[in-house]
């Protein structure tokens, strides 16, 4: 299959007063169509940096980084724009959702900024998008009178709606108790079966085993890559955690 | 970029959030512009007051003033030299083509008695062309003739307040006035002027020919002044140079030596007064126009802490694809419908200030279409010039750095 994300020798150095911060060192990554990727790594392991790189929200020192084939760090500002805008969905730890505006305002943000007109009815792929992580009865709803997976399930919904080619989750249950990282997981998986490419950047052992590959980093390198054999199943695990509540 | 649409429904979605803020950041424009248009409306308002008591002067009107004279260097001031005569008019009623009235005015002052009550007034000798010239009209009654001048008829007219000075409810005209003891027969009421541009009351004298107040109530003899008009607006300058050459004539005037008489028309008289206030509607204008400088100041101030303040905002926009350009446009759409709100409340309220200060008070205003319109753009352009630097500013965040901003 084609690969959707590839690096290259990705390096990123800040300049923190007089002391060069090397956060990447040299990063060759290949992540597939369809994959579920999970990168984990303590912190200052450059993971996040990572993240942002894919993300293009951020531009590498040096090195080559290429997109569904095309080279995205020889993009102009604009260019970059438009990657996030129809390429990539975003989930953050904290939602990120605008507040005092409903969940279907939400949604449809990105699709004030579809400059191609590739979504000919915005309201109508909001609320499907919203459909899709099951708050349908919730679309008019503003952040503060959702509970935190809602709010993350919103967020999932805005990063789908542009139907990106990758979804990009940094540290998406970090701010969510266990049972609602299973079910936001659950949710990732289901959406994974449906062929979306998820890369997902946590620091929880028990997150990461519901991804089919598993990248580790450390000091700006990657350390471990693998595919995983014995991956979780986060729909069955919550019917676990239900039985395990009533009992 | 983003649809207008939504452009601007995202603007006012941003500007509802914040009422209270958005509201007071409005009023440092509302104010500024309605101050500006109100300030502007006064300084028209007495000009326009102004220009309407110099039109009821008389239309075409030419004013002879006796002139300075001097003698042996020493200077004696304005009027000094009182050396007009009955010849002298009489002179130009004969020789000026382009004069189509002429007459001398004779004043005096006194009390008036006459109904039972008295009156202190002004009393103006005049001839039977002063109607015309100064646009006086009868409110009933009858003007007195040119039979009356010469005969030096003891027949008067009494200004509008005078009538009602002395007869608050008797009808005068028949009735006997005694102007320091000259018994007069009032033969008709003048037509109310009102105010002149300089606040005084036009209608508190009495008209007499000329004859009668020179040879009856004055007790030194010479004309104090005397009125003419032109026989159409563009002769104006032609007769003026006219009744200077006959009056050079008549008063012995050597070439080369000064005139002793000064010939003036509405123009030179209202160029002098409406500059005055045209002074004042500038000076009232200008410190409104600092207020609404003050206003956009606010605006800008407002929004570089909204952009402080919506930094994360921002950035979730960036991270969803939005462009710099989108941002800029964005907060400054905020602006601009900010600034122009502003605006046309300040238009609003400025009309309703108006509106009161003609009904409610002395003070007169003559909005001008024109002002509304430059204060309209003026204040969208307030809007862009102060809203384009937190705009610019907003618009230039990195995303990464936007969204980690707390």
């Amino acid at each position: 299959m084609d690969p959707v994300i590839e690096t290259r020798n990705l390096t990123k150095t800040y300049q923190v007063g007089d002391v060069a911060v090397h956060a990447l060192r040299g990063v060759n990554l290949t992540v597939k169509k369809g994959e579920f990727l999970a990168i984990m790594g303590a912190s200052g392991s450059g993971k996040s940096t990572l993240m942002n790189l894919i993300g293009c929200l951020d531009l590498p020192s040096s090195g080559d980084y290429f997109l569904d084939g095309r080279h995205v760090n020889s993009m102009n500002k604009n260019e970059y724009a438009d990657i996030r805008n129809q390429k990539i969905g975003f989930v953050f730890q904290v939602f990120n959702l605008l507040p005092r505006t409903n969940a279907l305002e939400n949604v449809e943000l990105p699709l004030l900024y579809d400059r191609n007109g590739r979504i000919k009815d915005p309201l109508k792929a909001a609320m499907d998008a919203l459909k899709r992580v099951g708050l349908a009865d919730r679309m008019d709803h503003e952040p503060s009178q959702l509970s935190g997976g809602q709010q993350q399930r919103v967020a999932i919904a805005r990063a789908l709606v542009n139907s990106p080619s990758i979804i990009l989750a940094d540290e998406p249950t970090g701010n969510l108790d266990t049972r609602t990282s299973i079910d936001i997981m659950a949710l990732f998986q289901e959406l994974n079966k449906q062929g979306i490419t998820v890369v997902l950047v946590t620091h929880e052992h028990d997150i990461a085993r519901y991804a089919n590959r598993f990248v580790e980093m450390r000091d700006g390198l990657i350390l471990r890559d693998v595919i995983l054999k014995n991956r979780r199943n986060a729909a069955k695990d919550l019917v676990e955690f239900k039985r395990e509540d009533i009992a | 970029m983003l649809q207008l649409k939504n452009l601007i429904k995202t603007a006012f979605k941003s500007i509802f959030k914040n009422r209270m803020r958005s509201l007071l950041t409005s009023l440092g424009i509302i104010i500024g512009v309605s101050a500006v248009i109100v300030m502007v409306a006064i300084g028209e308002g007495s000009q326009s007051r102004i220009e309407e008591g110099i039109q009821s002067l008389g239309t075409n009107l030419i004013v002879v003033f006796p002139g300075t004279s001097s003698s042996g260097g020493v200077s004696r001031g304005a009027g000094s030299f009182n050396r007009f005569t009955f010849a002298d008019v009489e002179k130009i009623s004969q020789e000026a083509m382009l004069v189509k009235g002429v007459s001398p005015i004779v004043r005096t002052g006194g009390q008036v008695i006459g109904g039972g009550n008295n009156w202190n007034t002004g009393i103006y000798g005049v001839s039977e062309d002063y109607f015309e010239i100064r646009n006086w009209e009868l409110e009933y009654g009858e003007f007195f003739t040119e039979r009356d001048v010469k005969t030096s008829n003891k027949v008067a007219l009494l200004g509008k307040t005078v009538a009602n000075q002395l007869f608050p409810d008797q009808d005068p005209v028949g009735q006997k006035v005694r102007i320091r003891n000259v018994p007069f027969l009032v033969i008709g009421i003048l037509k109310a002027k009102g105010q002149s541009g300089m606040g005084t009351d036009q209608d508190d004298l009495i008209l007499a020919p000329s004859t009668t107040v020179y040879y009856r109530l004055r007790g030194w003899r010479h004309v104090d002044m005397i009125n003419a008009s032109a026989s159409s607006p563009d002769r104006i300058a032609d007769a003026k140079k006219e009744i200077r050459a006959i009056l050079r004539e008549s008063h012995r005037i050597n070439p080369g030596e000064e005139d002793d008489f000064t010939v003036s028309d509405q123009a030179d008289i209202s160029e002098a007064a409406s500059e005055t206030s045209r002074i004042l509607t500038m000076l009232l204008g200008s410190i409104a126009g600092v207020s609404l400088l003050v206003g956009g100041i606010g605006i800008m101030n407002i929004m570089l802490v909204s952009v402080t303040e919506r930094t994360r905002e921002i950035g979730i926009r960036l991270s969803v694809g939005a462009r710099g350009k989108d941002v800029l446009i964005q907060f400054l759409t905020e602006a601009v419908i900010l600034s122009l709100s502003g605006g046309i409340i300040g238009i609003l309220l400025s009309l309703g200030i108006s509106f009161g200060l003609n009904k409610f008070t002395e003070l007169y205003t003559v909005i001008n279409p024109d002002i509304i319109m430059v204060s309209a753009i003026f204040s969208a352009a307030v809007g862009i010039f102060f809203g384009y630097y937190p705009a610019r500013k907003a618009s230039a965040l990195n995303p990464i750095d936007a969204l980690r901003y707390e």
